[in-house]
């Protein structure tokens, strides 16, 4: 059994659509009121395990624990623990901002004057008390997105779960939306599970599954999953990218992974190896980048491919 | 429970308000087809001298369009179940602690208030159709309507929770509803009809729906309800809960 103080639990989770198998083995914990992200290529699992976690997609009992509550066994008791935000929009464009909120409120038994403060708490925390009045369709797609989240927090769960948040969202936007999380996560100690294929958003989680073809390849935090890697990553670019990398693996005896459209050297001070490179193949080099490993080669490291 | 079913409720009547055209939509194509199809077939059209003495097909015709508004837009509002998944509205509907049968609920009774409205507004034009209603018995027609637009609405429910696209919606419509409606006497009657178009009459659950509409407005004051039309009733009524029913397994069964 499961702690009751850990915000979820998955243990040995697999799950299959007919033939194809979604999600092998899959197991994890996240803390209460950390920020966990499921990071993975489109087709790695992330969404599947999103829809069970938030209760649209049923899956075997003892698999799936929030708060101790099994999603399966006790779906009803699940929902009361958490908000969602989708990756597609779930407001209705016809109704106010307000208006959307008090119909969720009435959906999770809230009412009259609770109701209201907590709608004008909701509204505060995203910074849309001004504009409560307008109809959603509007509102721009960033500020849409602001009322997802006041409205996925309007009864308050324990814990908040966001598909993808930011698709569709300019950098601004993005930027935006993602300091009104912090506030929630500072202010209210919220547990935070997202699933994105952004590094970036990815990286400021304090944990991090990175999922490939429905098996986990890496979990930790980001800072664990980048060190364990060890060493520094040069990029190079070139014309012709499998002759080039063909010559160094024969020149420097060096592992050399081709990438879409470069070439990825990782090793202990990679920089000192540049001067090397660069005299033995200053023709067919365009340019090296020098950089500390991501969870780009966190990904790669662990599956042999490149991220995407 | 009672408040979400309320709050589902209340979403569908203001978003109904919100989108004009699709009130005039809704009771203006039954007018139109009752105006045009009643008078153009109204000397050609024959019926028994119990069933319309004085108004003629327009007279005849005009409890089968009641039934049609009642059709149109309680079947209609269903569509918002397709839209709701499309738009995303639903999936947070789904992730909230209901019971699902609450949300059946708020959209059957959704619809079913739209098309009561609906069809209380076409009850004005009664005059025109050389009809009476009293105040006596419109508490009882609105009996009947209720309980028929809230069997149909359940039975658009089935359809659309189903169906992935309104455009496959409105296919079914034409090869369901529009027979449905055909087939219940409101537009010809039983008497005169084939053989095997009295029997799917008779098994037609709308029949009862335009049959009741027909015994409401022949009355003057409830003292005179007829087995008739209690009869009817009952029919639309167990139809109705069959529908609710349906829609609650409907519901439980596919995950969107």
């Amino acid at each position: 059994m499961p702690l009751n103080n850990d915000a979820l639990t998955v243990s040995g989770l697999s799950h299959n659509y007919g033939e194809r198998r979604a999600l092998s083995n899959v197991s994890f914990t996240v803390e209460q009121g950390t920020q966990f992200a499921l990071l993975g290529p489109n087709g790695s699992g992330k969404t599947t395990l999103f829809r069970i976690i938030s209760t649209l997609l049923p899956t075997i009992p003892e698999k799936v624990h929030i708060f101790g509550n099994d999603v399966t066994l006790s779906s009803s008791e699940i929902r009361r623990l958490i908000g969602v935000v989708f990756q597609s929009p779930s407001l209705d464009q016809q109704l106010t901002v307000r208006e959307n909120l008090l119909c969720h409120g009435h959906l999770y038994r809230l009412r009259g004057k609770d109701l209201g403060s907590r709608v004008d708490q909701a509204l505060d925390l995203v910074d849309l008390r001004n504009r409560s009045d307008d109809r959603v369709h509007t509102l721009s797609g960033g500020l849409q997105r602001r009322v997802e989240l006041a409205k996925a927090w309007l009864p308050n769960p324990p814990v908040l779960i966001l598909d993808e948040p930011s698709t569709g969202l300019d950098p601004g936007a993005r930027r935006d939306f993602w300091s009104h999380i912090g506030r929630l996560r500072s202010e209210k100690g919220t547990s935070i599970i997202l699933t994105t294929h952004l590094m970036d958003e990815a990286t400021m989680a304090d944990r991090v599954c990175i999922l490939n073809h429905g098996t986990i390849v890496a979990l930790g935090s980001p800072e664990d999953l980048v060190a364990e890697i060890g060493g520094e990553v040069l990029l190079i670019y070139a014309r012709n990218l499998s002759l080039l990398a063909e010559a160094i693996r024969k020149a420097f005896n060096q592992e050399v992974a081709i990438l879409n459209n470069c070439l990825r050297i990782e090793r202990p001070e990679a920089h000192a190896f540049i001067s090397d490179l660069v005299d033995k193949f200053s023709e067919e080099i365009e340019s090296v980048t020098f950089g500390k490993p991501t969870l780009e080669d966190v990904f790669l490291h662990h599956t042999g491919k490149p991220w995407i | 429970m009672l408040r979400a079913t309320l709050a589902l409720w209340k979403r569908d009547i203001v978003r109904f308000c919100r989108q004009r055209s699709r009130i005039v939509g809704a009771l203006g194509t039954p007018i139109v087809f009752w105006a045009l199809l009643g008078s153009g077939l109204g000397s050609s059209f024959q019926v028994g001298p119990s069933a319309t003495p004085d108004g003629g097909y327009l007279e005849y015709f005009y409890p089968g369009t009641l039934a049609l508004i009642v059709l149109f837009t309680a079947i209609f509002s269903t569509i918002s179940v397709i839209e709701d998944r499309h738009e995303g509205f639903l999936q947070g509907v789904l992730v909230a602690p209901l019971p699902r049968s609450t949300i059946v609920l708020g959209k059957i009774l959704g619809g079913t208030t739209l098309a009561v409205m609906q069809a209380t507004l076409f009850l004005l034009l009664a005059p025109v159709a050389n009809t009476q209603i009293s105040l006596l018995t419109l508490p009882i027609m609105w009996i009947v309507l209720t309980a028929l637009a809230f069997a149909l609405t359940g039975l658009g429910f089935v359809l659309a929770w189903t169906l992935d696209s309104t455009q496959g919606f409105h296919a079914v419509m034409n090869v369901i509803l529009f027979p449905m409606w055909l087939l219940s006497g409101a537009v010809f009657p039983e008497t005169g009809a084939s053989g095997w178009v009295q029997v799917a009459m008779f098994l037609n659950p709308m029949t009862y729906g335009v049959s009741a509409i027909r015994s409401v407005l022949t009355i003057n004051d409830p003292s005179m309800l007829s087995t008739d039309l209690i009869g009817s009733l009952t029919v639309i009524g167990l139809f109705g809960i069959a529908m609710l029913v349906a829609s609650t397994i409907s519901i439980k069964s596919r995950h969107i």
